[in-house]
């Protein structure tokens, strides 16, 4: 679907912080309101805008911690449906954070949170491993999380400048 | 006599402190302060940029450059000037890379004037040109830039300035403090008047590449120009490189060798790892442009028409990251409404009359900080002129 740049400059500013007001991202692009509204409208409507999410880092918050591991899967394709079907079975657990279909050496990439890591392998070896068309699956468990979705975890974004300069 | 200040030369004794520093003075020590004052990127350097000059020190790359800076330097900022500019510069005997704009702006004045000559200067306008003017010999001449003319010098206004002892004006478009960037049409105005009584135009182009609605023309592009002009530009602004100290100037030759035998006796060349971090920001920075320049944009509208609403009337500035709202409506005078700014809300602008007599009356805030800042010191400034 072709955007207007209008729409996509509204897209880049809400994937960047989704709690501005309209009102603000009116401001911000010369827009009325009621603009604003409508284009947000339409882009949850299409879908191009799926959800509002934020980003936590539960590794600072006692018992949340949970493991996240990612799992290289090698599955045989179907004929008619290719992977989209097994990427399906796959993605409609909740233990599955995400499922790519990737170029390269394995078919998807699968990501995987559970509370312990004994957890996580329970379920790969009870569900994930057990699909008819998975071939084999090999585990990566994240130990530490620096950066995610463009975002850095611990910044060191303290301003540095000095306050008045010509 | 105070036998402290005794030794210190009289144009230098008589040299007026800037008044920014007051400011600064003032707002440094504070706690939760929100400043609009500063003149520099919110943004930190680009990485490939600052990878470039780590790599470049890992190499053993310590040594002094060219006078004139790196061959591959002037090479990539002569390409850049065709691009950007419209500009054509030979990087071998037309380009001089400085420590900072600042002190191209410096070198460029001393290699240019006699003592006596006047130095047409457009105020309002960055802190350095009148004192740097004074220290090279030559007389500042103060032309006042107008509010009802959105800042910007009219053809007239220069017209009526220049004296047989004119030899050149500095103009800063776009413009700090006021945003304020000028037109094609009216650089080939200005030109026209440049042209006619023989002067240089002393152009300070840092803020080039931060503009947002117009496309961007350089008074060195314009027909009969090159030879007229001393182009002033760096990498503090675009590729957020204040600290680094960088900046370039292109002259036509003759003036390029006058500027370079300064340089080489005041500096001898500027700072390497300096030189190979912009020599990668040329190279593969301007993805980081683009990218800085939609942020501020964004910040630029917001503030412009959050400091509208509350009665703190601005013009659209064009460029650069400043808006220079008046703030007559307040019944206050620009220096009485940022120190009552900063003691009753905590938010640093600056008084426009530091930066010359026709800023009297506007701020100046810059926008070059985090948008929930910007979000924050708009609902301060908001409060503070609701209460007048």
């Amino acid at each position: 679907m072709r955007l207007t740049d209008a729409e996509i400059e509204i897209a880049e500013i809400l994937e960047n912080d989704a709690r501005l007001s309209n009102e603000d991202i009116a401001k911000m692009t010369n827009k009325s309101i009621e603009e604003i509204d409508k284009i947000i409208k339409k882009l949850e409507e299409r879908k191009i805008i799926v959800r509002y999410v934020s980003l936590v880092d539960w590794t600072k918050v006692d018992h949340h911690q949970g493991v996240t591991a990612m799992i290289d899967v090698k599955v045989t394709p179907k004929r008619d449906v290719g992977f989209n079907e097994v990427a399906k079975r796959i993605y409609r657990f909740p233990e599955v954070k995400s499922v790519y279909l990737m170029s390269g050496t394995y078919d998807l990439s699968v990501v995987i949170e559970g509370k312990t890591m004994n957890e996580v392998a329970h379920f790969v070896a009870q569900k994930l491993a057990t699909i008819d068309s998975v071939i084999s699956t090999t585990s990566h468990f994240v130990l530490k999380k620096y950066k995610h979705d463009g975002t850095i975890y611990d910044p060191d974004d303290e301003d540095r400048r000095i306050v008045v300069s010509p | 006599m105070d036998l402290k200040t005794s030794y210190l030369a009289k144009h230098v004794q008589e040299l007026r402190p800037s008044g920014i520093r007051k400011f600064f003075d003032a707002a440094a020590g504070m706690k939760d302060v929100i400043s609009l004052g500063v003149g520099e990127p919110d943004f930190v350097t680009p990485w490939n940029v600052r990878e470039a000059a780590i790599s470049s020190l890992e190499e053993g790359h310590t040594s002094y450059t060219a006078n004139a800076g790196l061959a591959e330097l002037r090479q990539e900022i002569a390409k850049y000037m065709r691009n950007y500019f419209s500009a054509s510069y030979h990087p071998e005997s037309e380009i001089t890379v400085t420590v900072g704009a600042s002190e191209a702006i410096d070198i460029a004045l001393r290699a240019i004037l006699d003592p006596g000559d006047e130095v047409i200067v457009v105020e309002p306008c960055f802190v350095s040109y009148g004192p740097l003017v004074t220290l090279a010999g030559g007389v500042p001449v103060y032309v006042q830039a107008l509010k009802e003319n959105d800042f910007k010098i009219l053809p007239a206004q220069l017209e009526e300035a220049v004296t047989a002892r004119t030899k050149a004006i500095m103009i800063c478009s776009p413009n700090n403090p006021t945003g304020s960037m000028l037109s094609a049409a009216e650089l080939e105005a200005l030109a026209d008047v440049v042209k006619k009584h023989h002067l240089l135009v002393l152009s300070d182009e840092i803020y080039a590449e931060l503009v947002y609605d117009e496309k961007y023309t350089s008074i060195a592009s314009l027909k009969g120009m090159h030879e007229r002009t001393i182009l002033i530009s760096g990498f503090s602004k675009d590729l957020a490189m204040t600290g680094w100290r960088l900046g370039f100037v292109c002259a036509p030759e003759a003036i390029t060798a006058g500027i370079l035998k300064i340089h080489q006796y005041a500096i001898m060349c500027a700072p390497i790892m300096a030189q190979y971090a912009g020599l990668e920001g040329l190279r593969n920075g301007r993805a980081d442009v683009v990218e800085m320049r939609k942020s501020y944009r964004r910040r630029r509208n917001y503030i412009v028409q959050s400091l509208n609403e509350m009665g703190l009337v601005c013009h659209n500035p064009e460029g650069a990251f400043y808006t220079f709202p008046s703030v007559e409506s307040t019944g206050l005078d620009s220096e009485q409404f940022a120190q009552k700014l900063l003691h009753e809300e905590k938010v640093v602008v600056v008084p426009g009359n530091a930066f010359g007599a026709s800023g009297e009356g506007h701020v100046r805030c810059s926008y070059a900080t985090s948008m929930s800042q910007l979000q924050e010191a708009m609902r301060r400034m908001h409060r503070f002129v609701s209460r007048l």
